[in-house]
Formats: C-alpha cells, structure tokens, sequence
C-alpha cells in the first residue's frame, strides 16, 4: 500500500485530540484523592457518560476494522453481532445482573466472585483476565504501530513508543476517569469521523436500492471477487435471517438458527457483556444503583444502530468492486518482501507459451491465490517489452486474488476523504486504537491492585499506598504491553494461540456467574470445577473439530477430527455451546454434591432469591430499568423483522 | 467528578470544525468527494454539534451552582 500525504489540516486535527486527551488527563488529576477515584473513578459518574464509554470500551479499532471485514465477507448477517447478540446481553445485564453486581460494593468482578463463592475462583478468574488484558492492549498496539507505518511511513518502534507515551501520560495522571472520559471523545470522534465516508459511499454506489440489487449479482457470482466458491441466493448478502433460516449452507458464514441464537446470541455475547470486567467495570465508576442500571440501557441505543457505520461500509466495498464503472477492488493481500524476488525472476523467465506452468510455479512461491489471466497478461507484456522490476513488483501484487478484507475501511477512506476529512476520519481509528489500550491498562490495574496485591500479597495498607501501587501498576502495565506488540509482531501465530485459550475461558465463566446469581445452592468448589471443567471442554472440543477449508493445527483438530464445521464461525459458536454446557451441568451436580459453605446471611445482595427486590423509584414509569428494556428489546426486535 | 465532560468535547469539536472549514473554503470542491465541498459541509455540522456542546455544559453548569445555593 502506498502511503498517504498528509497535508497541514490533517496533523493539526490529530494534534488536537491528542492535546486534548492528554489534557483531560491533566486536568483530572486534582479530582483523585484516594485509591478508589483512582481505579473505578470513586463511583462518580452520570450514567450518559458510562454508558457511552460502555459501549466504546468494546469499541476498538479491532471491532471497526474487523466489522467492515465481516459485512464484505457475509453482508448483513453480521449485524446479528449486535441485534442477537449485544442488546439482549446488555439489557439483561442492566435488568438482572447490576443490582448484584453494583449492590454487592464488589469493586471487580473477580471480587464479586470472591464474595459470592471463595478466592479460588477470584483467583482464577483475575489471573486469566489480568493476562488477556495485557495481551489484547499489546496486540492492538502492534496494529495501530504497524497501520502508521504502513499508512503514514513512521517506524513503527517510533510509532509504538509515541502512542504508548500519550497513553500512558493520561491514564497514569487521570485514571479510570480519564480512560472513561477519552472513550466517550473517542465515541463522537468514530461516529463523526465515520459518517461522511459512509454517506460518500452509498451516494456512490447510488443509495440504498441500488446496493440491494448489486449485493444480489454479488450473492450469485461470490467467486468473481474471491469471496467464496459457493453460489448463495440473490438475498445472501441483503437480508439478516433468511439466508441463516434457510441452514448453514445458504449463507456465506456457513451457520445455521441454532448456533447463531443459542451459541451467538446467548452464550458468546452474555459472555461477554455480562462478564468482562473490561466493559462491567464502566458501570461500576456509575454514581449510583439508578446510573449502573441506566449504563447498559444508554448504551443499547447507539449499538443497535452502529451496524449502519460499521458494517455497510464493508457492504458498500462488495458492491463497489462489482461496478467496473467505479474502478474499485476489495484490496488484495499484500506478498511479503521476502518473496518477490523469486517470484520475479520467473516471471521474467517465463515465456507465453510456459505461462501455465510459471502460473503454478510463482502462486506457490508468492504463497497466495493469484488471478490467472492477470499473470498471463504480465508474462505476454514483459516478453514483448521486458518491465522494470519495480513496476513488474505493482503488477504481481495487482494479480494477487485472495481479499485482505482487513484493509476494507482503509481502502474506502483512502477513496473518499479529501484532505481535512482524512484527518479527522484518520484520527478516528487512531483515538479507538489507544482507547482500546487505555480500557485495558485501566481494567488490569484495578483487577492487579485490588484482587491479586490487596487480596493476596500485601493485605490491609493505607489508601495512599494502593494508590500509589495503582499508578505504578499504570506504568507497569503500559510496559508490559509493549512487550506484547514486540511479541505479536515477531510471532503472529503464538498472539494467535494467546487470543484463542482466552476464547475457552469465557463461555463457562459465564455460567458460572449466572448460577451463582440465581441459585444459591451453588458451592465454592462447584464453581471452581465446573469453571475448569468448562475450560478443559473447550481445549478439547477445539483439539477434536475443524472448520472447511482449514487444516489441523492452530486452527483446531490436531488431536483428530471428528467433526467438521462449514466455517470457523460454526466452529466457535458450536465450541460455545459445548463449553458453556459442561461448565453449567458439572456446576450444579458438584455443588449438589457438596455442602454450602455459605450461609444465606452472607449470601444476602449476592443472589436473586435472597436478595430484596429494589423498589424503583424513578420519578416516571418509562424510565424504569425494566420498562426501558422492553421498551428497548422491541427496537431491536422490530429491526430485526426490517431486514429480515 | 468535578470536570463537566461536555467541555472539553465541545471545545474539540468546534477548534476542529474551524481547521475544517478554513480548509474547504481555501481548496473548494473535491473530486474525491464526488465533487462536493465535504471538508465545508461537515465542518458546519461539527460546529454546530461543538457549539451545542457547550451550550449543554453552561446550561449545566448554572443548574448545578443554582441547586447548590
């Protein structure tokens, strides 16, 4: 990818959000006295600004690109991401679980699990997220490094230094609340960043209608942008839930209506908005029960129409790239420099006549899918007018088929935005990247600082001291996280297998939580057992089932292949299920099994049957928790059945 | 916490809706943009999202000194 020019305009916005990030940090700091305005900002805060920092927490640069790929590669069905996914997640977390949650003056879920069951699974729970914390923040570091080295030509230790020293300047000075208020910046900074490539998009393509329509010559012909070698029906791309009724093999993500509602829509999403401290932990900084409820609901609203930002512009891409008129491509993926030179000098070598074979030979040194007729052409040119290498090296990555659907967005802001628009659209993905480090640097310390130093190492200091442990843990924190991107950009695939063990943690600790809400006959060792039990399922399910298309080894089946999936994300929802499954039955047989080391006093404000109900007393009946989740699960429901 | 949020958001906002409409007034229409002037047109949106920012942080401001007497 060539490198963009940035003119004047385009620096001195991202200057000014970065002054201004680091700014806030700064002015925040005379607010935090005491250990707890430092690490869930001293539960201070209204709910519109939790809410909106809730949702952009999730909201990494991660998610953006990775939603944009998602709607080239499977359309519309990936709103489901959000509309069966999060909404019922986040209204059910604000209805049922905060009460427990926010009522319990647990300051992390780690600690909240300690009061409800007993420190092995704190403990168990904190040491496996403190990990992926670190590790998420480095690997989006390592992104956002390698986007700006790509992108603007910045050494990329330079650009990881740098980024990481904004990070670190606010967050160190501000704490939970400067992470807070920056995600709330980085919020309006996506939504307005975003939109107006979005709306130069569809006025290209020609509105809504019209993409309809060529997203149907897509469905029919997904061969001819090397999306899939299957054909769909006309609606594959268009419409959220015929294609996913009609079975796994009517829509490009190879799922079908069980997975997608029980293991998407139920374990996947309440697994994580329910449990990950990363986004619970904004509830917890709300002022107040009434702000911790209202934190999910406001954020619901926003989420449910993000999809139009983040998932059209891949759907735009698609139809694009099938309107030779508007001379676009999906980007393609880029050949490493280590393997041009071979394949150049066959190139050269080759004559019309040993095409086919130099063909073969080159798509297996390049290590990618190559478009047959394009090679052929660059073989006939350069052997009636030899080409520089230079030029031959633009061809030969021109030929490439296979999509980097990650390049999406990027390509689409590169189309669109003038100089100006550029700057603030660049700035956009900039702020989500450092605002996904932020989220987790501030998540790890108060996860390090309250639940492994206070809990296990150095119990029954002064404030001042864990505050001060608190900052340091910044610091520490932010360090480690380098490392992280250092690591990630050596050893991909070892990142890979990082992010994947952590994906067998979540499924059945959700379990876990839920039984210990709603049933109180649920016993520390249950807990404890069926949590590892759950995780051990899925290691095992994940050794045992691989998805088409793949071989075994990272991807799954390295033991031996039992089952085969349509698509890796059959593969995972199914994994899911099996997890969260295990994890609930071995639950409740051990904690049958076992005695209850709890009485129902200390059980009180920890779970639902012995808890008493909370009177809502909001002034108006509407703005009560539970009527606005109705209220709010109609929307989503309703836009559901409009893109039916 | 004591520092209203909408300030500094409303600050942001309308400094970088002013870089962008010095910039579309001095460059004009983009092709790139199929041919609209964006760089003029969203900067007039960020203003007046920046501008009532601020208004919101104001009005706020004087409830809360208000309610506090």
């Amino acid at each position: 990818m060539q490198p963009i020019h940035l003119a004047w305009v385009d620096y001195a916005i991202l200057l000014a959000y970065t002054a201004f990030v680091i700014g806030i940090g700064w002015a925040l700091r005379r607010y935090l006295k005491t250990s707890s305005d430092y690490l869930t900002s001293g539960r201070s805060i209204p709910a519109w600004v939790t809410g909106l920092a809730f949702m952009a927490a999730n909201l990494g640069a991660l998610e953006l690109v990775g939603m944009a790929a998602n709607g080239a590669q499977y359309g519309i069905a990936t709103a489901h991401f959000y509309w069966v996914g999060a909404i019922p997640a986040m209204i059910f977390l604000a209805v049922f679980m905060m009460p427990f949650y926010y009522g319990s003056k647990a300051r992390s879920v780690p600690e909240f699990l300690n009061m409800r069951f007993d420190y092995r699974v704190r403990c168990v729970n904190s040491i496996s997220f403190a990990v992926m914390t670190v590790f998420t923040s480095g690997i989006s570091m390592d992104a956002l490094a390698r986007l700006l080295n790509l992108l603007l030509g910045w050494d990329y230790n330079f650009a990881l230094l740098i980024t990481s020293a904004v990070v670190l300047v606010y967050v160190l000075k501000g704490g939970l609340t400067s992470a807070i208020y920056t995600e709330v910046l980085q919020f309006f900074m996506i939504v307005l960043g975003f939109a107006p490539v979005v709306w130069l998009g569809l006025k290209d393509v020609g509105g809504w209608s019209v993409l309809k329509s060529k997203l149907a010559d897509v469905a029919q012909h997904p061969a001819a942008l090397a999306l899939s070698d299957k054909t769909f029906a006309p609606d594959a791309w268009s419409s959220a839930w015929k294609p996913v009724l009609a079975g796994p093999d009517a829509n490009p993500m190879g799922v079908g209506a069980f997975p997608m509602i029980f293991g998407l829509g139920f374990v996947l999403s309440f697994a994580y908005w329910c449990t990950n401290f990363l986004v619970v932990h904004r509830a917890f900084a709300a002022k107040d029960m009434r702000a911790a409820r209202r934190t999910p609901l406001i954020a619901t609203v926003p989420k449910m129409l993000f999809p139009a930002l983040v998932i059209l512009p891949g759907m735009l891409a698609v139809a694009l790239a099938v309107m030779p008129e508007k001379a676009y491509r999906l980007p393609p993926v880029s050949i490493a420099d280590t393997k041009y030179a071979p394949a150049i000098a066959d190139l050269k070598a080759a004559t019309p006549a040993t095409a086919d074979a130099a063909f073969d030979k080159i798509s297996q040194e390049v290590g990618l899918k190559m478009n047959k007729a394009k090679v052929a052409a660059i073989i006939k040119a350069n052997s009636l007018h030899p080409i520089p290498d230079n030029v031959l090296k633009d061809e030969l990555q021109d030929a490439v088929s296979d999509n980097y659907y990650n390049g999406v967005i990027l390509s689409l802001i590169k189309r669109y935005c003038p100089s100006g628009i550029m700057g603030l659209a660049l700035t956009a993905l900039l702020a989500s990247f450092m605002s996904g480090m932020a989220g987790n640097v501030t998540a790890f310390n108060t996860i390090w600082t309250y639940d492994l130093y206070q809990a296990y190492i150095a119990p029954k200091k002064s404030d001042r001291h864990y505050f001060i442990v608190g900052q340091a843990t910044t610091v520490v924190g932010i360090i480690l996280s380098i490392f992280c991107a250092f690591f990630a950009s050596h050893y991909s695939n070892a990142m890979n297998i990082v992010q994947l063990v952590f994906g067998f943690v979540n499924a059945p600790l959700f379990a876990t939580i839920l039984l210990g809400m709603f049933w109180a006959r649920a016993t520390g060792t249950g807990a404890f057992l069926g949590l590892l039990g759950g995780t051990l399922t899925s290691a095992l399910f994940h050794a045992l089932t691989l998805a088409t298309g793949d071989v075994p080894g990272i991807k799954g089946g390295y033991i031996h292949v039992v089952q085969m999936f349509p698509s890796e994300m059959a593969q995972n929802f199914w994994l899911a299920i099996f997890a969260f499954g295990v994890s609930f039955a071995l639950t409740v047989v051990i904690s049958l099994a076992t005695k209850r080391t709890k009485s129902d006093a200390e059980l009180k404000g920890l779970v639902y049957s012995l808890t008493p109900r909370l009177k809502d007393d909001e002034r108006h009946f509407l703005l009560r928790p539970s009527v606005l989740g109705i209220i709010l699960l109609l929307a989503c429901v309703i836009l559901n059945i409009i893109f039916w | 916490m004591g520092l209203d949020i909408r300030w500094p958001i409303g600050i942001m906002f309308t400094l970088i809706s002013v870089l962008l409409i010095i910039e579309g007034i001095a460059t004009g229409p983009s092709d790139k943009a199929l041919g609209m002037n964006i760089d003029l047109w969203w900067g007039i949106v960020l203003l007046v999202f920046g501008v009532g920012m601020l208004l919101g942080a104001s009005q706020g401001g004087k409830k809360k000194n208000e309610g506090g007497k």
